[in-house]
């Protein structure tokens, strides 16, 4: 079972598990904000811009 | 999003812009695996056993396709909001690891995928493995050929899933994966030899930029989001995928001229 489970994280979150905290953290902000009854479409593309950016200053 | 009201497999009814997104998608996905998986095949093929080769090929294909016809009704029995969000956040994971490799590889910073080298290594790998049986099932071939196949057709029906299943078009998915499959083998059969003239970082960047842009769009949804304009909002977040990807190679191309270019490998 612990090997399923570490290779299911290698294969979805692989070596960048930056990306997909800030991905998770992007959408449970998107649904706070929503739920509040305000527009929160930006915050989506706004993160990802922002991760996007992150990731490639990143060791390689 | 209206396309997702439609039935699971239900190719016949015109495409929406979604559902023609996906196909795009699923299409230049898979012929990209589809070509790196050819290149292993190839090379094990030509170098031990096409026979055991093509076992190890078919039984890759099987596993993918039950797993596919597994989960894929599973997944389009989510309520449409959880869907999006697991689905949206996924593609979104999926999608910037993509983008960001082929930004990364447009911006000279890391070393183009050379269809040609991975053929010579893996030829040389194979002719080292020891005589091929002259009887009965190669087992390196076999193995080979099924890793290989496997592991870059995971992504592939990943993608197939993830995309089917929001649309409710898995169908539609599979079809789309089928063709390139169909493609890339007709061109290898006939070319006899590595696809290393296909584009596969341009055809990368798309797929990132697909996965990324709907990405965005099914999480934000799935969170309780309305879109300006609705399902046309896309008509904006893509393009605006795009810009910025671009914007960011521009940016790394110009941090990078000190540096010296970095050579292709297999």
């Amino acid at each position: 079972m612990n090997r399923l489970a570490k290779a299911v994280w290698e294969f979805v979150v692989g070596d960048d598990w930056v990306t997909a905290a800030g991905v998770a953290v992007a959408i449970g902000l998107t649904a706070v904000i929503a739920s509040a009854g305000t527009a929160s479409w930006w915050v989506m593309p706004i993160a990802v811009l922002v991760l996007l950016a992150a990731s490639l200053r990143r060791p390689r | 999003m209206d396309a997702a009201k439609g039935s699971v497999g239900d190719t016949e009814k015109a495409m929406s812009g979604a559902e023609f997104g996906l196909a795009i998608s699923v299409f230049l996905a898979c012929t990209v695996e589809a070509v790196e998986a050819l290149t292993i095949v190839l090379a094990v093929g030509s170098a031990r056993s096409w026979r055991s080769a093509l076992y190890g090929v078919g039984a890759a294909v099987l596993s993918l396709a039950v797993l596919i016809a597994a989960l894929g009704p599973a997944l389009t029995a989510l309520p449409i909001g959880v869907l999006r969000v697991v689905v949206g956040g996924l593609l979104l994971i999926f999608g910037l690891q993509w983008l960001r490799k082929a930004i990364l590889r447009a911006a000279g910073l890391k070393a183009l995928h050379d269809e040609a080298a991975a053929y010579g290594i893996e030829t040389d790998q194979a002719r080292a493995a020891g005589e091929a049986p002259t009887s009965g099932l190669d087992g390196y071939s076999f193995t080979i050929a099924l890793k290989g196949v496997l592991l870059e057709g995971l992504e592939v029906a990943f993608i197939v899933l993830t995309f089917g299943a929001n649309q409710h078009r898995v169908g539609l998915a599979a079809i789309a994966a089928g063709v390139a499959v169909a493609l890339v083998a007709g061109a290898g059969v006939l070319a006899r030899a590595p696809l290393a003239r296909v584009p596969e970082n341009l055809m990368k960047f798309a797929v990132g930029v697909m996965l990324t842009s709907f990405g965005i769009f099914w999480s934000a949804e799935g969170a309780g989001t309305s879109w300006p304009g609705g399902d046309a909002a896309l008509l904006a977040v893509i393009p605006g995928v795009v810009a910025a990807s671009v914007a960011m190679i521009a940016w790394l191309r110009a941090g990078a001229r000190e540096t010296p270019p970095v050579k292709a490998t297999g």
